[in-house]
């Protein structure tokens, strides 16, 4: 006690000396000694669950760390403890050499830590300037003075904001700026970032990386998380890697490879997807989309305009996309669930199918994967049986003389997690129980194993760690193996050049012409895909 | 119709606008903090009881207000208790909580049937109060006319420029995000909740001690109901729930004018009607209608937050 009382009071002596302006080599050098987060042995359960065991790591002062790990391998409980959001259980927080104890999200914004959440923690219905308020410990009487501020400061960073504007009429790299320039008004010290880049545009990556590394210059350390191995590659100097909520490797992310990093992840050897040769899916034509006009579902949505767009048996077609350009309506009008204004807007097979709803599509051989899982794509409180029941009764034919079959619904959800490797008790288990993406293999699967002519899948791998994406992935295009027609709608640009034989861009409601993918470029689709709202960022590249 | 004829209507339009407007304005700060009290039209019989029941054992006119604004919050704090910490649904403790405070003030009540209480005394100023017109109009009120008044300037205040307003309405708006920065959600709506509470309290304080001084049973009469379709009915806005509450009062007043001069052949009750139908009307207009964008219902309304992770 008494000699950390003591190291705290040399240290701030040092500190004094410094601003005093005599520029004291050594005081640099003892600073310099701690690095500016240090973890040790941290520890965290939930019930039936140790989500963080004994994780140790320390991050240096203007150093990018980067924390790797599968999804469930703690990384996001991690940082929480970090911020303040959750208690460790056990173990220690050391912050510039000194212990501390973080209680609370403001406690940690006042020791310099700041922290831009995956899932934004924005408030829709207010401007930006109440935004970033309310991030803010104490942003000060003067809203004038906190708006010019923002403004300065956004533009010093190269992420301009208008401060008057509503949350929900910005485009969602936009949005991720408040939340990166309410930290940067609190000149934070060390940064946390939580899979920031998941929903941006290739450009918009670009500028994060900018302002990043600018921090990074100014001497404020950054813990980076991503599923992004090439990003970390790109931008880190350290990684340490969790699995099972334990850490298992560090290393120099600038001298692994990909590969190396995502076999440290999954503790396996991996297992990319096998990419088809080029020239396949020449097929007939299967579906198409003619002139498809729609109002949005959702206030604040953005309209189908006119979209024409042609898919062929067995090919693999993908619409890449910031999230909130029309997706969901898109998918929403090609499954059935919104009715198009003319019949001919959407043709399978020939037939005008416009005015048909889901289950009568289905029988057609449409099928289709939303995007959201619990809710959309299953209903969370059935069981897996009573989802696989639900969405394949008619092509499977699980009815009998009016009633349900069970037993044979039953067999199908089994040979669905058989074939997919669906972690999960049995199929009486409830779907809302099992992990994002166990159950994204297990809505994914059951919609595979109908043998669907047309297939219609959003964000297949949303969420979904890189071993169960590779599967779920290669399921596809085994699918369009068989010469079934597949539309992939997803963010995730690798993913769209990984699987496609054609990529389209959907922004603002319109879809652009469909590119061969091997000929296409990331920058060019990055332009394509713009923002919401937004026009193509030209010279932003 | 001359000006003797209208002043007394005019009078009664602030006096049944002035319950409707009190127990509007809290709901209206706990439905923007996330919670839908169905319970108001409880938790005003309550107030109405308790207030009547002081009144009469103490004297004191101000007292009975102050234990009707402490009975309508520990009622809250009950419906707290059970939607908050207990995460029940809201919207069936919300009802369970009017039912409840219906039999709960019939049984108060009961001994108090037929017992006359002073009307609450209104604030005069010598010489304004006395002149033609004006004076009665704006200057003879009771301290709960003015205090209702009073109240919703200070919620819109609060509401738009205070920062703690400005954090009621983010956890209104997102529990989840108000959360992981660092706000306990859980404390701004029990706060939220208990002032829907003290609102309601001293709403039945109003009608038992001056709209009619005297308790009767379940003398609210819906009026809690009607607060709450006002709370919608103003797109969660203090000014337009202020204008609300006098045009509601007023449709009131006028269907008994109109039914006292027999001179209009549609029946009482279709006259009873017009707040809730004119509440429906907006609610389609404003939900279905172009202008949806700009339904100011807070998002979170009448979800359960659960703070786990």
């Amino acid at each position: 006690m008494v000699v950390m009382m003591q190291r705290h009071m040399l240290h701030w002596r040092y500190r004094v000396w410094r601003g005093s302006g005599l520029g004291m080599e050594p005081s640099d050098k003892a600073v310099k000694e701690h690095p500016r987060l240090e973890l040790s042995g941290i520890t965290k359960a939930f019930p039936g669950v140790i989500a963080n065991s004994d994780v140790s790591f320390k991050v240096a002062p203007g150093e990018i760390h980067a924390l790797l790990g599968e999804n469930g391998a703690g990384k996001s409980t991690l940082v929480k403890q970090i911020y303040g959001i959750l208690k460790p259980d056990s173990g220690a927080i050391v912050w510039d050499g000194r212990e501390v104890d973080v209680p609370s999200p403001h406690a940690a914004r006042t020791l310099g830590i700041g922290m831009v959440f995956q899932h934004f923690s924005l408030f829709e219905a207010m401007t930006v300037l109440d935004n970033v308020a309310l991030g803010m410990d104490d942003p000060g009487k003067d809203r004038a003075a906190l708006a010019k501020r923002i403004r300065e400061v956004s533009e010093s960073y190269g992420l301009p904001l208008d401060p008057a504007r509503e949350v929900h009429t910005l485009s969602v790299g936009e949005r991720q700026r408040i939340e990166v320039v309410r930290c940067l008004l609190q000149s934070p010290r060390l940064l946390v970032m939580d899979e920031p880049t998941s929903v941006l545009t290739p450009q918009e990556v670009g500028k994060l990386f900018e302002t990043l590394r600018k921090l990074k210059a100014e001497g404020c350390s950054i813990l980076y998380i991503s599923h992004k191995l090439n990003e970390i590659k790109e931008l880190c100097d350290q990684a340490t890697i969790l699995r099972g909520g334990k850490v298992v490797a560090a290393c120099d992310p600038r001298e692994e490879t990909a590969r190396s990093m995502a076999q440290l992840m999954i503790g396996a050897e991996f297992r990319s997807v096998a990419r088809r040769e080029a020239g396949k899916g020449t097929g007939p034509i299967r579906m198409e989309l003619k002139a498809l006009s729609m109002a949005p579902e959702m206030a604040h949505g953005v309209p189908l305009k006119s979209i024409n767009l042609s898919l062929r048996g067995g090919e693999i077609l993908g619409i890449a996309g910031v999230a909130g350009n029309g997706q969901g309506d898109l998918l929403a009008a090609i499954a059935g669930e919104r009715k198009a204004a003319t019949p001919g807007a959407v043709i399978v097979d020939g037939k005008p199918v416009g005015r048909l709803g889901p289950a009568a599509r289905r029988k057609l051989g449409l099928c289709t994967v939303p995007e959201e899982r619990n809710g959309h794509g299953a209903v969370p409180d059935m069981s897996l049986t009573d989802n696989a029941m639900l969405s394949a009764h008619k092509r499977m034919g699980f009815m009998k003389g009016g009633f349900l079959d069970t037993a044979k619904a039953r067999g199908f959800a089994a040979e669905v997690i058989k074939r997919f490797d669906v972690r999960t008790p049995g199929t009486e288990t409830a779907a809302g129980s099992l992990s994002g993406g166990n159950l994204q293999k297990f809505i994914v699967g059951r919609e595979i194993l109908q043998k669907p002519e047309i297939l219609v899948v959003a964000q297949p791998t949303w969420g979904v760690d890189a071993a169960a994406a590779a599967t779920i992935q290669q399921a596809l295009v085994d699918l369009a193996g068989t010469g079934s027609a597949i539309l992939v709608i997803s963010q995730d640009l690798d993913e769209l050049l990984t699987l496609s034989d054609r990529i389209a861009v959907i922004n603002a409601g319109q879809v652009s012409e469909a590119m061969p993918a091997s000929t296409v470029s990331v920058e060019e689709i990055g332009l394509l895909m713009g923002g919401i709202h937004g026009t193509p960022e030209k010279g932003a590249a | 119709m001359n000006i003797d004829t209208i002043l007394p209507m005019l009078l009664t339009v602030i006096a049944a606008a002035t319950p409707l407007l009190l127990a509007s304005i809290g709901e209206l700060v706990t439905e923007k903090s996330g919670v839908l009290n169905l319970g108001v039209e409880g938790m005003m019989l309550v107030g109405a009881v308790i207030a009547f029941a002081v009144t009469v054992g103490s004297g004191s006119a101000l007292l009975g207000i102050i234990a009707a604004a402490f009975a309508g919050i520990t009622l809250s704090l009950v419906f707290g208790l059970l939607t908050l910490t207990l995460m029940a649904n809201q919207v069936a403790t919300g009802l369970a909580l009017t039912i409840f405070g219906i039999g709960v003030s019939s049984l108060i009540g009961s001994s108090y049937i037929g017992t006359p209480v002073e009307k609450l005394g209104a604030l005069s100023i010598p010489g304004i109060s006395d002149l033609p017109v004006i004076g009665p109009l704006l200057f003879g009120h009771d301290i709960l006319v003015y205090g209702s008044v009073a109240m919703t300037v200070l919620v819109a205040w609060f509401l738009k420029s205070s920062r703690a307003g400005l954090i009621l309405r983010a956890v209104g708006e997102s529990d989840l995000s108000a959360h992981s920065i660092g706000y306990d959600v859980i404390k701004v709506r029990y706060l939220a909740v208990m002032f829907g509470g003290l609102c309601s309290g001293i709403a039945g304080a109003y009608l038992s001690l001056s709209y009619t001084p005297m308790w009767v049973e379940g003398m609210t009469a819906g009026r809690g109901w009607i607060a709450l379709a006002l709370v919608a009915f103003a797109s969660w806005r203090p000014w337009r729930v202020l204008g609300g509450a006098y045009i509601f009062g007023g449709v009131t007043i006028l269907q008994l004018y109109l039914q006292g001069s027999g001179g209009i052949g549609i029946p009482s009750q279709v006259m009873n009607m017009l707040p809730y139908l004119a509440t429906i009307i907006v609610l389609t207009v404003i939900s279905a209608g172009p202008w949806r964008g700009r339904l100011d219902a807070p998002a979170c309304l009448g979800k359960p937050f659960r703070p786990a992770s």
